[in-house]
């Protein structure tokens, strides 16, 4: 009798819940948001280009273009605080994909605007601002070569290439728009350098879906944070630079509301500088933040998502040709591409042990103007200042990263090539570097003799995400040992790695003439003993 | 003839073995917090080698106020009365069957190679080991006030001069154990507190002077 009278109940119950369950999926988009921009008269369309979008979208919120042209995400430019150098994507040399200038219809899929193919494009014009780019929910992507814009219809580019992209419904697109995600910042941040993981090594796709063991906050089971949950944004400027980097952040947590200058992206803005609360060192732990980054011991391998970063590209071997005249790709035993007409020879990366480097949070950089010195090869291309031991800076993991690449051997100045674009001059459609710098150096304005060769360089990159589980924090040996992570770092004493010699020689030899006197007094006794027994 | 004295009590033989048990751990962890032997991994070293640091203060307070509360201190007063004798007789005598020159009673029960050995462990390498590891222990908040001379480095080093200092005494003061009637015997009595006395090493000492 009770089992019969239950089981209706338990249906009933069961109802319920999947009742509430279904009501809460219905009212999370309502949660997240107040507007539900598919009800949007607005974002009916049709648009002919993202311009149109995004002069619907300034229809409700005025104020957003005019904050996002403030920002580096649209100059592409960046004065350098340190010492007032004039520094952003836009002028910057590395020694991936170079440099932007000549490249910008290429490169400028990446910026978040519509249009930017060289230097008259028009900084001031709010419908040039693409909203969809960091607010799309997906089915939305800015080619390569089109300046920024989507493929609006279906294009092949580059022309005769088979590649084919598009046609983007800009009006399903508008109405799903929602805020920035792993995949949207990542879109361009996973890609730098031309392609999945290439730069950061700590930042590619393998985030987009992280586990844990991969990244603690961001993975879906863990933390499931976006970029923006660190890199909390105000008036549309993202915090974080990788030029002005915060480095040392001595300070507790910011509380919720607290009005700060503050990066709200360091570990500290969280964890504050003495986290560790659990176990007998919780207190040594706390007191190593006087000398080390949290990312020292926290991140203890970069590309650790099955995503290889590039450690070296050899611009030098670029250009070689099968026997048809072809250009060719070279792939290693996992698929991945060590060599590319194109580009060269790469070396790739996969669970990368950084280098580690005393670190105030100040760069400087070679730019096209600075004169190098390619007898002292490599050159540094970018220079990350500290002083060993410092109250001022922190021993950080970064990736260093090793280039070949053109140099004007008259002005002694880094070249910028021209490589992305399908012209009768771009290094990927000729595979000739003297027409190739003569139009890249004539974009950039920059002088060039026309006389050139290859020097290697190196970059450092800061190692910042891909914060691993505590329990896979480095251990007191990875460093407390003679060979340990930082064998070569000057400025602490570090037990375990530095003795002191001439005491240690001193203790050893105590030690051993005091044994050597013991055993040859115990050889003398038992030598003599016959000699006691008669007395 | 031999003779049963009961020389040390149970305090003192618990005293004497723990300290010697701690003594030697912590050379085996220091040394490979040091980095002369992988044989402990740094971290686990750094564990043992504080939590053996920690027992062996704790174990000297109660002896410090032990020695202090039955004067058993006045064991360690030096004094150069028949140390020529002495230091004759392990240069020489023992080779030679010698009687030793020294007999042990209640009151006195070192003789003055050892008191001049103990009270140099107890004046010296044990303040040198016991300031320079706290000041090791506690360098962070000490950093501050540190003069600038001094730093973690020096304090790494006066720390490990010590524990040299503490490793010859150790081989020396071993060695010497087996310096009795049989090479056990003095061990032996360490464990007991009973020490043979046999009569060809009974001399007994002069009368004290006052």
């Amino acid at each position: 009798m009770r089992g019969q009278n239950s089981r209706p109940g338990l249906r009933c119950l069961v109802g319920l819940v999947l009742l509430w369950l279904a009501l809460l999926w219905l009212a999370l988009p309502a949660l997240a948001s107040t507007a539900d921009h598919s009800q949007f008269e607005e974002l009916e369309g049709p648009f002919a280009s993202g311009e149109e979008v995004t002069e619907a979208c300034l229809g409700c919120h005025t104020e957003a273009a005019e904050e996002v042209m403030a920002t580096r995400h649209w100059t592409w430019e960046y004065h350098n605080p340190l010492d007032g150098e004039v520094l952003g994507k836009k002028s910057m040399l590395n020694g991936f994909c170079i440099a932007d200038r000549s490249n910008e219809a290429f490169c400028q899929s990446c910026h978040i605007g519509y249009g930017w193919e060289d230097e008259t494009f028009d900084f001031s014009n709010p419908f040039k601002v693409d909203c969809l780019s960091c607010h799309n929910t997906g089915d939305y992507k800015k080619v390569a070569g089109l300046a920024g814009h989507p493929a609006y219809e279906r294009t092949e580019y580059p022309p005769g290439s088979g590649k084919f992209h598009g046609p983007t419904d800009l009006v399903e697109v508008a109405r799903n728009v929602g805020p920035t995600s792993r995949e949207t910042c990542g879109s361009c941040h996973f890609y730098g350098g031309g392609g999945d993981g290439v730069k950061h090594g700590d930042l590619d796709s393998s985030l987009v879906d992280a586990h844990r063991d991969l990244d603690v906050h961001m993975a879906v089971d863990g933390g499931d944070f976006r970029c923006s949950t660190c890199h909390q944004t105000e008036s549309h400027a993202v915090p974080g630079s990788r030029i002005q980097v915060s480095a040392v952040d001595d300070n507790r947590a910011i509380r919720r509301g607290e009005q700060t200058d503050r990066n709200p992206a360091t570990c500290q803005a969280c964890h504050g500088n003495a986290p560790h609360e659990e176990g007998p060192m919780a207190t040594r732990l706390n007191e190593h933040t006087r000398a080390l980054a949290c990312q020292t011991c926290h991140i203890p391998a970069f590309a650790r998502g099955g995503v290889p970063t590039k450690m070296g590209w050899d611009w030098s071997t670029g250009g070689q040709l099968d026997e048809d005249g072809k250009p060719f790709q070279r792939k290693d035993d996992d698929g991945h591409v060590i060599y590319d007409s194109k580009k060269g020879d790469f070396t790739l990366g996969e669970n990368v042990v950084p280098e580690y480097v005393w670190f105030n949070g100040d760069v400087t950089f070679t730019t096209t103007e600075t004169e190098i010195d390619p007898d002292n090869a490599p050159v540094p291309i970018n220079t990350y200042h500290g002083t060993p031991g410092g109250e001022d800076s922190r021993i950080w993991p970064v990736k260093l990263f090793h280039g070949k690449q053109p140099y004007d051997t008259v002005h002694n100045t880094l070249l910028v090539p021209h490589v992305a674009i399908p012209d009768d001059s771009a290094f990927w459609f000729n595979f000739d570097w003297a027409k190739a710098l003569e139009a890249g150096t004539e974009a950039a304005g920059q002088p060039f003799s026309g006389e050139f060769d290859f020097v290697e360089t190196t970059m450092l990159w800061p190692i910042t995400h891909m914060v691993a589980p505590g329990e896979q924090a480095l251990k007191c040996g990875s460093c407390h040992a003679d060979e340990g992570r930082l064998a070569d770092v000057e400025g602490v004493w570090l037990p375990g790695r530095d003795r002191h010699e001439l005491l240690d020689r001193f203790g050893f030899g105590l030690a051993g003439l005091m044994l050597l006197g013991v055993l040859g007094h115990g050889a003398l006794r038992i030598a003599t003993r016959n000699r006691r027994k008669e007395h | 003839m031999s003779q049963r004295v009961y020389l040390f009590t149970r305090f003192e033989r618990f005293w004497h073995w723990g300290q010697a048990a701690l003594v030697l751990v912590l050379l085996f962890s220091g040394f490979a917090i040091r980095g002369y032997h992988d044989l402990l991994h740094f971290g686990p070293a750094v564990r043992l080698h504080e939590t053996a640091a920690w027992l062996l203060i704790g174990l000297w307070v109660f002896a410090i106020f032990w020695h202090f509360t039955t004067g058993q201190w006045r064991q360690y007063i030096p004094t150069l009365e028949r140390i020529g004798a002495m230091v004759r007789f392990y240069a020489y005598g023992i080779f030679l069957g010698e009687p030793h020159p020294y007999r042990q009673t209640p009151q006195r029960k070192h003789n003055p190679l050892q008191r001049l050995a103990y009270l140099g462990v107890k004046l010296v390498i044990n303040p040198l080991v016991w300031v320079t590891g706290l000041a090791y222990l506690f360098w962070e908040p000490l950093r501050e006030l540190a003069p600038a001379w001094l730093g973690l480095e020096q304090v790494a080093g006066l720390h490990v001069l010590g524990a040299f200092l503490m490793l010859a005494f150790v081989i020396i003061h071993v060695y010497l154990t087996t310096t009795g009637h049989t090479p056990l015997a003095h061990i032996k009595a360490m464990i007991t507190g009973w020490e043979t006395l046999h009569d060809d090493e009974v001399i007994e000492p002069r009368p004290r002077k006052g």
